[in-house]
């Protein structure tokens, strides 16, 4: 018997009792409906928030400079001064799944604005980067500081909310002075609102300002006078130079001529504290790291054996995190899915009990006329996979309509996803055939002469 | 030639603790291109033996040779295929699927034939089919919307559509009036006399009985007497060429 004309018969027999049909298939209607609007409804969710993390540093790298020892005793992470502006350039120009890298110092010092006063969490000298680093691109108010800024060490900066808050109290602060260690820095910007991070820190207690400034002007520290085992943040004796600078900061210290013979080496003319770079994506974050060791062990000159004079860390808790949370939505959709289509298939598995036994007469007589026991479980199973793929149909349209709806009332990012709609139709199908099969076997087993005579 | 062959049938039904022999030891031979009439009070098992010739059933004991070939030890899916190709049965409640038309009915068998067959064809072949019973226009008739007589005539299509050698009837006028009756059996000694279909039927009607070349008459599971009536104007169709 050929599968064309198997399924017209299924059509036929199901014609006979349509609303029955219809209400059989109920179970399977809301069960694949569910699937695809929530799975529609869950794919745009899931961009939205792989959106909303990546703004939460997923994809951010901190390069810190390795630790350094004497003797035996070694004095911590980020106390050897390895790194310098130019790795953070080089990164950027070699290691194509970085997107972005800027070049991060920090120092803590009291602002002074007026008559008030307050010490930031943390003043960072960097460079515009930073900003498209951290997904921080919309300023609440002014302009960010520029490259020519950097390059100049002009006094410029740019202030968190919380600084905006406490030092000017509402009144605008675009174009005020405020002074960092008596130092007049002029503010261009002020930061949008980022909350506090992860660990309770609070992201907009700080300042931005050109690292040059902050290097040279605020901190004071330079290859010079920084030692091996020094953190570079150490402060130097403020003076009055810095209040009326009279000369340009020289961006190359001049070396003395014992200077060079001992180190034949281009000039370092600085270091940083350490750079934050940004992967083109979460997904890209260990390729990144491999690209940036390389880049830098080659610009650091280090020998095969030799460890790493920097290190590399990730937001790896936090991809953790986001991916977990990913598999468990999916989990929960897919026993959602489960409970719903195991209960549309019980009710499959009803009616056609029900309907072999009603028909017993008309399987007697097909077997009559020479059906064999597998034509009739074809006959029944594909009758089973008929409804159970109309049901799935009505779903899929149910389930579209509905997350089209969610999106058009509750304004929800919704994406439609093919792969959910081509699984939901495979899944019907494999509903019908298994639960389609024991009502189908036992009408198979009939034998002809007591189908005829059931009653 | 022996078309059909049964030596020492029986058939007892279990009920419970107790059986209920209903057929006794049948031997009996039936020649091909004969028309038999099986007669016989209710109750001595003519139905019975009647399915077991139509393979829907099977004995309990004896051999059962059809065409040289014994049934009794054929599988379930070669049984099924005998039905197919080899055996018509008419049904005294016709039996036709109810919301299917005259001609869906008819093709029905087609369906389950090996070869397959394209879909006009099989249109084409219930059509004449339905044709040679007398309903040419009433294809497209559900049962329902069809007489007992017209209803038994789409069943006998039904039997014939795979031109079986032999057709067996369970009363098939049992369910009509005796107008239509004759119709019927009319139609069966046409087709047994033009197209030398072997056709055995059950019947209580001494009239119908008189249509038949031999009749057979059962009594408690056994047959009684085996008569051979060959009036000189009906001869089997061997006889005539
Ligand atoms: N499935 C069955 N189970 C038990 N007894 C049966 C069954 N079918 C028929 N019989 C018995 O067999 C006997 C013969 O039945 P049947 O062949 O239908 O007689 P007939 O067709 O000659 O009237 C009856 O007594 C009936 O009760
Ligand atoms: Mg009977």
């Amino acid at each position: 018997m050929r599968v064309l004309t198997t399924a017209r018969t299924a059509f036929t027999a199901l014609r006979r009792n349509p609303l029955r049909a219809m209400l059989t298939t109920l179970g399977i209607v809301i069960g694949v409906g569910a699937v695809i609007a929530m799975m529609e409804i869950g794919a745009g969710s899931k961009a939205a928030l792989n959106k909303s993390i990546a703004s939460m540093g997923a994809n951010v790298l901190v390069i810190r400079p390795g630790s350094a020892s004497s003797g035996g005793v070694s004095f911590g992470a980020g106390t050897t001064t390895s790194l310098t502006p130019l790795d953070c350039q080089a990164i950027l120009r070699e290691c194509p799944s970085i997107r972005n890298a800027a070049p991060m110092v920090r120092t803590r010092a009291q602002v002074v604005y007026g008559n008030r006063n307050w010490v930031p969490n943390t003043i960072y000298g960097t460079t515009t980067a930073y900003l498209d680093v951290q997904d921080w691109s919309n300023l609440a108010l002014g302009e960010p500081f520029t490259e020519r800024d950097v390059l100049n060490a002009n006094r410029v900066c740019i202030l968190g909310q919380t600084l905006a808050r406490e030092l000017f109290d509402g009144e605008s602060p675009i174009g005020k002075e405020i002074r960092i260690k008596n130092i007049a820095f002029r503010v261009t910007g002020v930061l949008s609102t980022k909350g506090s991070n992860m660990m309770g820190f609070d992201q907009d207690d700080v300042i931005l300002a050109p690292w040059t400034t902050i290097k040279y002007r605020v901190s004071g520290t330079t290859l010079a006078n920084s030692n091996q085992s020094t953190a570079s943040t150490s402060d130097s004796v403020n003076t009055l130079s810095n209040l009326y600078p009279a000369d340009q900061t020289s961006l190359y210290p001049e070396k003395s001529s014992v200077q060079q013979a001992n180190h034949p080496m281009p000039v370092r003319f600085a270091n940083i504290d350490h750079i934050m770079a940004a992967a083109t994506s979460a997904a890209e974050i260990s390729t990144a790291i491999d690209q940036i060791t390389e880049v830098l062990r080659e610009r650091h000159r280090l020998q095969a054996g030799e460890p790493d004079d920097f290190n590399i860390r990730d937001m790896a808790e936090l991809t953790r995190t986001l991916s977990t949370t990913t598999l468990l939505m999916t989990n929960l959709l897919l026993a959602v899915a489960m409970i719903s289509l195991v209960v549309g298939g019980v009710g499959i598995m009803n009616i056609m009990l029900v309907s072999v036994t009603e028909r017993t007469r008309e399987i007697g007589l097909r077997m009559a006329v020479g059906a064999r026991g597998r034509d009739i479980l074809r006959q029944f199973l594909v009758e089973a996979i008929v409804l159970c793929l109309a049901g799935g149909a009505m779903g899929i349209i149910l389930g579209h309509g509905g997350s089209l709806l969610v999106q058009f009332l509750l304004k929800w990012p919704v994406e439609t996803s093919p792969s959910a709609i081509t699984l939901a139709v495979f899944v019907s199908a494999g509903v019908g055939i298994i639960f389609g099969f024991y009502p189908a076997w036992k009408a198979s087993r009939l034998d002809p002469i007591d189908a005829l005579r059931y009653e | 030639m022996e078309l059909i062959k049964l030596h020492g049938i029986e058939k007892t039904y279990q009920m419970g603790d107790i059986s209920v022999p209903v057929l006794k030891g049948i031997s009996l031979t039936i020649k091909q291109g004969e028309l038999v009439a099986l007669t016989g009070s209710s109750g001595s098992g003519k139905s019975t033996l009647m399915n077991i010739l139509g393979c829907l059933d099977r004995p309990s004991a004896g051999e059962y040779w059809l065409e040289g070939v014994e049934t009794s030890k054929l599988s379930t899916d070669e049984r099924a295929l005998l039905r197919n190709r080899k055996l018509g049965f008419v049904f005294q409640s016709f039996n036709l699927l109810a919301r299917t038309s005259a001609l869906e009915n008819v093709a029905m068998p087609l369906s389950y034939t090996a070869e397959p067959l394209s879909d006009s064809e099989i249109k084409k072949r219930a059509a004449e089919m339905l044709g040679r019973v007398g309903l040419a226009d009433r294809l497209s008739h559900y049962p329902s919307q069809l007489s007992g007589g017209q209803q038994q005539r789409v069943a006998i299509a039904r039997a014939l559509i795979n031109r079986p050698p032999v057709l067996f009837a369970d009363e098939p006028t049992g369910n009509l009036d005796s107008r239509t009756s004759e119709e019927v059996l009319q139609m069966f000694e046409r087709l047994n006399h033009e197209d030398g279909i072997t056709i055995i039927m059950v019947t209580h009607d001494p009239k119908v009985a008189a249509h038949a070349r031999q009749v057979i008459c059962m009594n408690d599971g056994l047959i009684q007497n085996n008569d051979p009536v060959v009036s000189p104007e009906q001869k089997t169709p061997a006889e005539i060429s």
